[in-house]
């Protein structure tokens, strides 16, 4: 099965357990673990050569130009975490069909957890180190909704939010910290960056990276100071911890470390960061984790204490140690997934969790009783299971590892962090299942159903296997990891369970008695434990987000507080802070142009728009008045764009002139006539320097340019060579629109469609809610006067309607080559239709409006998509137009281009997104008794009866 | 002929502009204004026209067409503001 398809199918299966919830829980859950399957399956076929020392990929360009690639590449430790992730994800979902409840909404269940599959997947078999980062977020965003999932629960949300801000800020840093790697190594593939060893390691961008990488990494795997988001995630259902915290969302930096690790490790600094880092978790959380009575709590710090324990094995840098840190992640996988999923069951069925309420289930629950105790002392590291293998080679590896110049530090530390870690696995023991039977359980427990204690089961029997046989059953996988990790020869090794009376076998025979006198002494220490005082991660958290959000929320208050006087200000301040810094430190070149002579006409329009801007600034309190001033300096404008040979512009400036007086008269209607005065005089004199400052450097800036050459050829000289040669058409503001920077037109047109479904959905809302009935009994602010429809005006503009849609039709046409285009043709279709709406009334003109505007907007959107997407069948890049000659006979020789089918989409959207604005603003007018039974108010055929239709 | 004939019209509809101007500056009643508004359209367009005809070139026509066109629907739009309050009713 092709890598691509493996990373693929949980994403796409993900849909199935939402949709098949419908058909039951069985089938949403048989759906869940059938996608699984089916990728694991995948995953397996190709086992056997990847364990033979074969590395497969699987290419695709997908930005290149970036050096983002959805590269994947298959090796052995791709294979050991795949393998872990998807073949504990098959038991995870055959426990959660019978964890969760009838109440919890399964079908969302499983598809948050094959979407947080996928992305783990993905992560594991990534070639690329950009693709891998989209990948970890994947997993922060998947995780944030699993650990949420009971949302009823304020603890499930806070526990997602403080997992999301965690992981997410390290992701923000590995992002740095990888960037920085790629651009060291010049390419982001990991194939290639694995090769540049010395180049990395000797660069001096090396500890930066390392250290933006390795937070990314710790945050992930719950790392000292990081690790307290891991405990707060337990507020999950029990699959979930069980899915994340054994096996994969915090063995995802581990992952990354292991990754890294050919290139990474090695250094003084890799090992005092990373070995020192795991040291101190491992053994502060095993630690809180003795000291914890909430099952769940007693296992999420101990997956923090054995996290630690791995990564500091991969900080030794050893070829040992990385084979130990592999056979580690393995073994904790098996058995810390079958814990956590035993505390699921206790959980289930008594009721609780807490430790000190439970206690002689020996008997109760023999199943479960026996699973847990295999898994507790694997993770003990009792001999022979697994946990006891792996924690000698650790122990082994630490017996010769100096920390600075002292040799016992970290053999000493060690040897306490799996006492510790014996101690507390004893408690998960002696204090649940051991001791006397009680009376006081919340409920009667009992062994669940095999559903629930199948996969546990399946674990365990693995946790043994691996214990008596491990050469036989891991042996492969391991050496295949491990070889990945290291990138090159292994040293020598054997797993077997006796290694003769090494030192790790002391060490180990302390740790066990001593754990051993920790469980008698556990009520001593618990005392003494509870009475010291000791940081509690959360308030500090809580008090560091708190911290962020105040000083945020200032910096937003002061520079954005609703006014837009206020950001007005600080912007024009800015902007001409940075004019007058240019113009101090650069330097001007000669005046090249001479001036021209001052005209008649533009005399004229210069005088109209100079007298109409100062009777604004006299009149603006006026609104209405200050419409017709608007409207004065719209015409003004317009005119001077024609006359200025741009007809294109000076079209559309006067059609969107019409549409934005129509537009404001609708809102002032709502509105107070006059603007109240509120400017204290030390605002207006602040307002008045900005904005003169302002408009005289804006006025200065052009009068600059104006009056020099360019230093470099501008592109219009580009644009006018090629409008007809390659788009086909001879005006080239439309062959720009629609053809050169159709893509820029697309946008934008989606946005402006956007913007009106925006203005529906707001105009939705206000008149859903208690506002509508303000509206509805509004009365009129002036007396009213007058027909509501005067005849005169509805019969023009009837007879004006085909008319002006003939007209937008010709602009359309015609705007490839002549002035025009559907921009333009759009708008005098919209003023068309609004003439429609002032003269025959809204009702009247609705009525006759079948197409919903919504409707259009997304038309005109997909047929301009469709046209761009049609480049793609002759092979073409996105909006790649073509054009062509038709002669038919009777009619000139006339052009077919593309590009005219993608300005339909443009005049489609345009009108929509008008028509529906305007539309929304008019609803709000709307009252009872607003519509006349007739659209004139003198209809000449009123009388007639329509049932009798030979009258007519 | 034409020459002097587009010079003076020009003149006299650019005058026509400024008093224009004058009446939306001025103007006791709002409609007074609305109407010197729309005038000021008509008289645009003539100039407009004029312009083409001096420079004997047809582009500046259309664009006069579809000004007279779409001009008096803010003219409209306007006076049933006065008259109605809700200019879509």
């Amino acid at each position: 099965m092709s890598l691509f398809l493996i990373a693929a199918l949980p994403f796409l299966g993900a849909c199935f357990p939402a949709l098949l919830i419908r058909a039951g829980r069985n089938a949403s859950a048989m759906s869940a673990g059938a996608v699984s399957l089916l990728a694991l399956i995948g995953l397996l076929i190709h086992a056997p050569s990847v364990l033979r020392g074969e590395v497969i990929a699987a290419r695709l360009d997908w930005l290149p130009e970036l050096g983002l690639n959805a590269n994947f590449f298959l090796d052995g430790l791709g294979l050991l975490f795949a393998g872990l992730i998807l073949g504990i994800g098959i038991l995870i979902i055959l426990y959660a069909r019978f964890y969760l409840s009838r109440e919890d909404p399964m079908g969302q269940f499983y598809c948050y957890l094959l979407l947080f599959q996928g992305a783990m997947v993905g992560i594991v078999l990534s070639d690329n180190i950009l693709l891998l980062l989209v990948f970890w977020e994947l997993t922060s965003l998947s995780s944030f909704l699993l650990i949420g999932y009971w949302r009823h629960l304020p603890e499930g949300r806070q526990g997602a939010r403080m997992a999301l801000i965690v992981t997410g800020a390290g992701g923000l840093a590995m992002i740095g910290g990888m960037l920085i790697l790629g651009n060291i190594a010049g390419s982001y593939d990991l194939t290639v960056i694995l090769q540049q060893r010395d180049l990395i390691q000797t660069s001096p961008l090396y500890l930066p990276a390392l250290i933006l990488i390795l937070i990314g990494a710790f945050t992930k795997s719950a790392q000292f100071p990081f690790h307290f988001w891991l405990p707060h995630a337990m507020a999950a259902p029990t699959p979930v911890s069980a899915y994340l915290h054994s096996a994969t969302m915090v063995k995802a930096g581990l992952f990354l470390m292991a990754r890294l690790w050919p290139v990474m490790a090695g250094t003084d600094a890799w090992f005092y960061i990373v070995a020192t880092t795991g040291l101190v978790t491992m053994v502060l959380g095993a630690v809180i984790a003795l000291f914890k009575d909430d099952l769940k709590a007693l296992l999420a710090f101990s997956t923090v204490s054995h996290l630690g324990l791995i990564t500091m094995l991969l900080g030794f840098g050893t070829g040992m140690a990385a084979v130990a840190a592999v056979f580690h992640i393995i073994n904790h996988a098996t058995f810390k997934a079958a814990l956590f999923m035993t505390a699921g069951i206790v959980d289930h069925e008594a009721h609780t969790r807490d430790i000190k309420r439970l206690g002689g289930l020996r008997r109760l629950m023999p199943v479960t009783f026996t699973i847990a105790a295999v898994a507790s002392l694997s993770m003990a590291g009792l001999i022979p299971l697994n946990g006891y293998l792996s924690k000698e080679m650790m122990l082994e590896e630490a017996a010769h590892t100096a920390w600075l110049q002292s040799t016992w530090l970290v053999p000493a530390l060690a040897t306490f962090g799996a006492l510790l870690s014996a101690a507390y696995s004893f408690r998960y023991v002696a204090h649940v299942f051991l001791g006397p039977e009680r009376d006081d359980y919340p409920s009667h427990p009992h062994d669940p159903g095999a559903g629930m204690w199948l996969a546990p089961a399946f674990l365990v029997s693995l946790v043994v296997l691996i214990g008596l046989f491990p050469e036989t059953v891991a042996g492969g996988i391991v050496a295949a990891a491990a070889g990945a990790v290291t990138g090159g020869d292994l040293p020598e090794y054997h797993l077997k369970l006796w290694h003769g009376l090494t030192p790790a076998f002391y060490m180990s025979a302390v740790a066990l008695s001593g754990g051993l006198m920790l469980l008698w002494g556990h009520a001593h220490l618990n005392r003494a434990w509870t009475n010291s005082p000791r940081p509690e991660a959360k308030t500090i958290f809580d008090a560091i987000v708190g911290t962020a959000t105040r000083i945020s929320r200032i910096l937003t208050d002061r520079l954005h507080d609703g006014a837009l006087t206020r950001y007005a200000a600080i912007f024009v301040a800015f902007t001409l802070g940075l004019a007058g810094y240019a113009w101090l430190s650069g330097t001007l070149g000669p005046q090249t142009r001479a001036p021209l002579e001052i005209a008649a006409l533009p005399l004229i329009g210069w005088i109209g728009v100079i007298v109409s801007t100062v009777l604004m600034v006299a009149f603006h309190r006026r609104r209405l008045l200050a419409l017709i001033l608007m409207g004065v300096v719209g015409l003004v404008v317009s005119v001077s764009f024609n006359y200025l040979s741009a007809p294109d512009l000076a079209l559309t400036q006067i059609s969107v002139e019409v549409v934005t007086i129509v537009l404001m008269l609708l809102a002032l209607n709502f509105m107070p006539k006059e603007t109240p005065r509120e400017s204290s005089p030390v605002r207006k004199t602040r307002d008045a320097v900005l904005s003169i400052g302002a408009g005289l450097g804006v006025g200065g800036l052009i009068y600059a340019l104006m009056r020099r050459d360019f230093d470099l050829p501008t592109i219009s000289e580009y644009h006018l060579n090629n409008s007809y040669s390659g788009g086909g058409g001879t005006n080239v503001v439309n062959v720009i629109l629609v053809d050169f920077r159709g893509f820029d037109t697309f946008g934008e047109i989606t946005v402006l469609g956007i913007a009106a479904i925006v203005i529906f959905a707001v105009t939705q809302a206000v008149l859903s809610g208690p506002v509508r009935g303000r509206l509805l009994n509004r009365k009129p602010d002036a007396p009213q006067s007058g027909d509501a429809h005067p005849l005169m005006m509805v019969v023009v503009t009837r007879m004006m309607m085909p008319v002006a849609l003939m007209v937008a039709a010709f602009i359309f046409f015609r705007g490839h080559n002549l002035p025009g285009g559907g921009f333009i043709a759009g708008l005098i279709a919209a003023i068309a239709v609004v003439m429609q709406y002032m003269a025959s009334g809204f009702g009247w003109a609705a009525e006759r409006q079948h197409v919903p505007y919504h409707g259009i907007i997304g038309s005109g959107v997909l047929v301009a998509a469709v046209t761009g997407m049609g480049a793609w069948l002759a092979g073409e890049p996105f909006l790649t137009s073509a054009f062509g000659y038709v002669h038919l006979p009777g009619l000139e020789k006339f052009e077919l281009a593309t590009a005219a089918l993608f300005d339909l989409g443009v005049f489609l959207a345009v009108v929509g997104a008008v028509m529906l604005a305007l539309e929304s603003f008019s609803r709000f007018a709307w009252q009872p008794g607003i519509a006349p039974e007739h659209a004139m108010d003198i209809n000449p055929a009123r009388d007639l009866d329509p049932k009798n239709p030979e009258e007519v | 002929m034409i020459d002097y004939a587009t010079y003076f019209a020009s003149a006299c509809f650019g005058a026509a502009f400024l008093m224009n101007m004058w009446k939306i500056a001025t103007a006791d009643a709002m409609s007074d204004r609305v109407l010197a508004l729309d005038t000021m359209v008509i008289n645009v367009i003539a100039l407009l026209v004029l312009h083409g005809l001096m420079l004997s070139t047809e582009i500046y026509f259309e664009a006069a067409l579809i000004i007279a066109m779409l001009g008096f629907v803010s003219t409209v739009a306007y006076a049933r503001f006065m008259l109605r309050g809700n200019i879509i009713e």
